[in-house]
């Protein structure tokens, strides 16, 4: 509820088969990033007068999987259906999609994914359908954007990309909650192995939003999920605000502007567009066999939730902290699995990963992968074993894991420098001396209240830049204000 | 010239005996063209006599290496709708005239593989839209037994071509009887395979459900050798299934194939109604001249065949306007300049510009019954009809070995004729698109010459059994024994 109006969010999530080695209807190579413009093309996925798709039965394969994985009905029948519509990035003018209607069928029905969007808060969300179709060709505005550009360019290379479109019902209320169920299906897909969400433009969210009980409006093509809540948020709070100084909000399409942090006035919708849709001649309907789905039942892969369960049970995780780490990414998971088993801990490893990584590269705004890549399993590892050892303190851990991050530091290099634990008792009586010298309010404070010790040992930290062993350096004040006499 | 070697399995025979027979016929066929083609007009573009020499040379070599393939020296002319790698290929539209494609049509790489040479790429009616060749945004080609009579269509430059003695053989496409309308209006055999046999890859899609590639030529036995070579499965087409084959052999011997005892079907539906007199009085007369050697006629009725026509013609459309939407200036074809106007009126331009006024007819009738709304009660419905069709179709052909017609139920029509008025014209195709609906094989055999102009009738058959169709059109074009036949226009050459 937003101050007493209900939002209502719908998704329509496009994921690449990244898993596939062509395109969907040709043999082109399905990897088309960092090719030049429109080298990765044939007659088929140019739309050359006289060209045929031929369908990549493994691109079928791979989209009955996350239909299971989704809970979702694959249909009995894979037709593929032409979407009409005139764009320049789309060669036949025409896409060839899936469509719930009669004559057709879309891959799959129903279904539903459990998120978590806070802690000990379960909801359900529910799938519409799975559809596959082709990808269209990518406009280039060689200028940034569409109106600072005087004409725009196409590279027809990312054309006839499998593509899979999950929709949801309208269930999700919040920006939050949209993120989390992106971050979830992320997660979902990238442990079946069907889409790597890490590449460039494989996954485009397009999100249809109303604000109690107003017309919806859809926001097109948004990147990832951080931005899909950013956008929600703005367009929420916009809708709100047209409502709240008695206007209405008209349906239309809207682009999220991710430099300016704002939705953008696209065309208005007041007519459903006629996609004329009807099932495509060319490719002929092929049964889904129940064989089929048998085998990809049993061969589907440890999925998130299971996966929760298990490092729950394994390694005592809190349900909490086992979902951050399995939805925000595979890798993460990965990652968090290999550390522990080189060098144990999993409560310290866990709340590293989700504490401090993730927060991180969060703020640096750096892909979890990289983050990943620079806070390796040996650099973890050891910065564990210095702690485990006290070397370092769990400040110091802390300030290691940030370095590593954000300089791409070496642990042993920090060492080096002689960023440990400072546990000789005369060098930190030293500091004492100085702190007790420079605070003599908090020392007759603290001789009255001992919670005031906390602060004189946060001045030790802070001349120690953290180093100080904080159990000894208490010990040291305490028997130092005793001495001072009167402490209670 | 030899009236022998005027047919494809005559050419044959000649060539294995003498292969630099081939230049004396290359010089045979250009003196037919240089004297005639300028009246018929059936090529849209020409390939030259010494291009034509020139790939001659290699397949001489072949031939007198014994290693040459089963349509060698044949000159094939092309329908201008199938693409040839680095030879214009227009769909006679202006939207594509200046198109040269990147690639071959299986059919083309196929029929090369086999040593034909390609003589030209032929003239129709703009993305075979119609049925008198008149469509073409280019020219009209002239039917060579009667010049102010169009040739039939779509295919009308092919069958134009073969019967002019421009070219062996041809391929034609054949939609809605595009193969068979021009066959039967100009004396020569066309077939419209089963759907599926032949690969459409490279085939510019018309109405994709039902557009088959198909031979035309001067004899039965012409047509299935070309049949042998481009029909079976293709990788690129996923509609297309495999070929049994063997249809040459089927025409040579047609009873190893066929029951001693025929039946053939005529449905009542397809010779009442629209058969103009001259051209029902000839069909009777052909039956009365199978069953007095031995061939059972048995006449039935199909009611459904009535919705025949509208069905056809919904789908074709519908498709059509889904498949001509890529034309729109940006990749390729009629081109406009782009600077400081937005794209949709940039296509618009290109559209309004670049096809005829038939086209944009099927493209707008074919957008409206897609339309929401319109869909169930026009494209479903028909899709319906045609399943009907199919199964009443198939029933008759499980108990008959042909359904026999005539092809077309009109003499070929003079130039402007029909083409003013769009119902008059597609009435003319009542009896070809039956085949088409069902995707059943149909063939075009000359039956008779009547006011000097051709008549032929059509056996249809049962779906992948194109070898006992040839066999028993074989048996039929025996019986009617016309013999190849030559029009006045081109006579003195024989």
């Amino acid at each position: 509820m937003y101050s007493g109006f209900k939002v209502m969010i719908g998704l329509e999530v496009h994921a690449q088969i990244t898993s596939l080695k062509t395109k969907l209807f040709c043999s082109c190579p399905s990897n088309y990033r960092e090719k030049p413009p429109n080298t990765n093309v044939c007659p088929v996925c140019l739309g050359l007068p006289g060209s045929l798709p031929v369908l990549n039965k493994k691109a079928i394969e791979e989209a009955v999987k996350v239909a299971l994985a989704l809970n979702s009905t694959p249909s009995k029948v894979l037709i593929f259906t032409r979407k009409h519509y005139f764009y320049p990035d789309l060669p036949k003018n025409y896409q060839i999609s899936q469509y719930d209607g009669v004559g057709s069928a879309p891959l799959a029905k129903g279904g539903y994914i459990v998120i978590s969007p806070t802690r000990g808060v379960e909801k359900v969300v529910r799938i519409r359908r799975i559809n596959v179709e082709e990808d269209p060709g990518r406009i280039v505005y060689p200028y940034g954007s569409i109106s600072a550009s005087p004409y725009s360019l196409i590279d027809y290379n990312r054309s006839g990309i499998a593509l899979l479109e999950i929709v949801t019902e309208p269930d999700l209320e919040s920006p939050r909650e949209a993120r989390c169920f992106i971050q979830k299906l992320l997660s979902i897909l990238e442990h079946l192995g069907v889409t790597d969400p890490k590449l460039e433009g494989a996954v485009r969210v397009d999100a249809n939003v109303s604000v109690g009980g107003g017309e919806r409006v859809e926001i097109k093509n948004i990147g990832s999920p951080k931005d899909v809540e950013k956008a929600l948020a703005y367009e929420i709070a916009r809708q709100l605000s047209i409502i709240r100084s008695g206007g209405k909000v008209i349906r239309e399409t809207r682009h999220w502007d991710k430099s300016k942090g704002v939705t953008i006035a696209g065309r208005a919708k007041e007519l459903e567009e006629d996609y004329r849709y009807f099932p495509d001649p060319d490719l002929p309907a092929i049964p889904i066999d129940k064989s089929l789905i048998d085998r990809l039942l049993s061969e589907l892969p440890e999925l998130p939730d299971e996966r929760v369960s298990r490092l729950i049970r394994e390694y005592g995780l809190t349900r909490y902290v086992a979902s951050v780490i399995v939805t925000s990414g595979k890798d993460l998971a990965d990652f968090f699995e290999e550390v522990v088993r080189q060098c144990g801990s999993p409560q310290l490893v866990s709340s590293i990963l989700v504490n401090e990584l993730l927060r991180w590269v969060d703020e640096l705004n750096v892909d979890l992968r990289e983050g990943i890549k620079r806070l390796n399993k040996d650099r973890l590892c050891k910065i564990i074993s210095y702690y485990n050892n006290n070397l370092i303190n769990i400040k110091l851990l802390k300030n290691y894991i940030k370095e590593v991050i954000v300089n791409n530091a070496e642990p042993e290099a920090l060492v080096r420098q002689g960023y440990v634990t400072i546990r000789d008792c005369r060098v930190l009586e030293a500091v004492i001396d100085e702190v007790i010298r420079e605070n003599p309010k908090a020392v007759s404070d603290a001789l009255k209240n001992p919670k005031v010790i906390n602060y004189l040992v946060g001045q030790v930290m802070l001349k120690t830049k953290c180093r100080a062993d904080p159990r000894i350096t208490n010990e040291l004040i305490v028997r130092r204000l005793r001495s001072l006499g009167n402490v209670s | 010239m030899d009236r022998e070697v005027l047919t494809l399995s005559g050419l044959r025979a000649k060539l294995a005996e003498n292969p630099k027979f081939l230049y004396e016929y290359i010089e045979f066929i250009y003196d037919v063209i240089d004297a005639v083609e300028g009246k018929v007009k059936a090529f849209i573009t020409l390939r030259s006599k010494d291009d034509v020499l020139r790939e001659a040379d290699r397949v001489v070599d072949k031939l007198i290496e014994g290693r040459a393939g089963r349509l060698a020296g044949a000159l094939l002319a092309v329908k201008d709708n199938i693409v040839t790698k680095g030879l214009r290929t227009t769909c006679a539209s202006k939207i594509l005239s200046d198109f040269i494609p990147p690639y071959n049509a299986t059919v083309v790489d196929r029929i090369l593989r086999e040593d034909a040479i390609i003589i030209g790429k032929t003239n129709m009616d703009e993305f075979a839209m119609g049925s008198t060749t008149e469509n073409s945004a280019f020219f009209p080609t002239r039917n060579p037994w009667d010049l102010s009579r169009v040739p039939g269509g779509s295919s009308g430059g092919s069958a134009a071509a073969v019967s002019a003695l421009e070219a062996t053989a041809a391929l034609g496409t054949d939609t809605g009887g595009s193969v068979r309308a021009p066959a039967a209006f100009t004396a020569t055999v066309g077939l419209k395979p089963t759907y599926g046999l032949v690969s459409r890859y490279g085939l510019i899609a018309y109405a994709s459900s039902m557009d088959q590639v198909g031979p035309i030529g001067r004899t039965v036995t012409d047509v299935s050798i070309i049949l042998d070579v481009i029909s079976g499965r293709d990788v690129k087409d996923a509609t297309s299934t495999h070929s049994r084959g063997g249809y040459r052999e089927a025409t040579v011997e047609p009873f190893k194939v066929l029951h001693p005892k025929l039946r053939v079907a005529v449905i009542e539906e397809l010779v009442v109604g629209g058969v103009e007199k001259p051209v029902k009085h000839s069909f009777l007369r052909t039956l009365r001249k199978l069953e007095s050697n031995g061939i059972d006629v048995i006449w039935l009725n199909m009611p459904i065949s009535r919705y025949s026509l509208p069905a056809y013609y919904i789908i074709a459309m519908a498709e059509a306007s889904s498949n001509l939407a890529r034309y729109d200036g940006i990749r390729y074809g009629l081109h406009e300049s782009v600077e400081g106007r937005p794209w949709y009126e940039v296509y618009t331009n290109v559209r309004t510009r670049g096809f005829g006024k038939e086209v944009k007819h099927r493209i707008l009738l074919g957008s409206f019954v897609l339309s929401a709304g319109y869909y169930d009660e026009y494209y479903l419905r028909a899709s319906k009809v045609r399943k009907i069709v199919r199964d009443s179709l198939l029933a008759i052909l499980r108990e008959h070995d042909a359904v026999i017609s005539p092809t077309m139920p009109v003499l070929p029509p003079k130039l402007g004729e029909r083409i003013a008025d769009p119902l008059k014209l597609y009435a003319i195709d009542i009896n070809t698109v039956l085949a088409n609906l069902a995707g059943v094989p149909a063939i075009s055999i000359p039956s008779d010459i009547v006011n000097d102009l051709p008549v032929a009738v059509q056996l249809m058959g049962n779906e992948f059994d194109e070898v006992r169709l040839v066999a028993l059109a074989r048996v039929v074009e025996g019986i009617i024994n016309l013999a190849p036949l030559v029009p006045p226009l081109v006579r003195r050459y024989v």
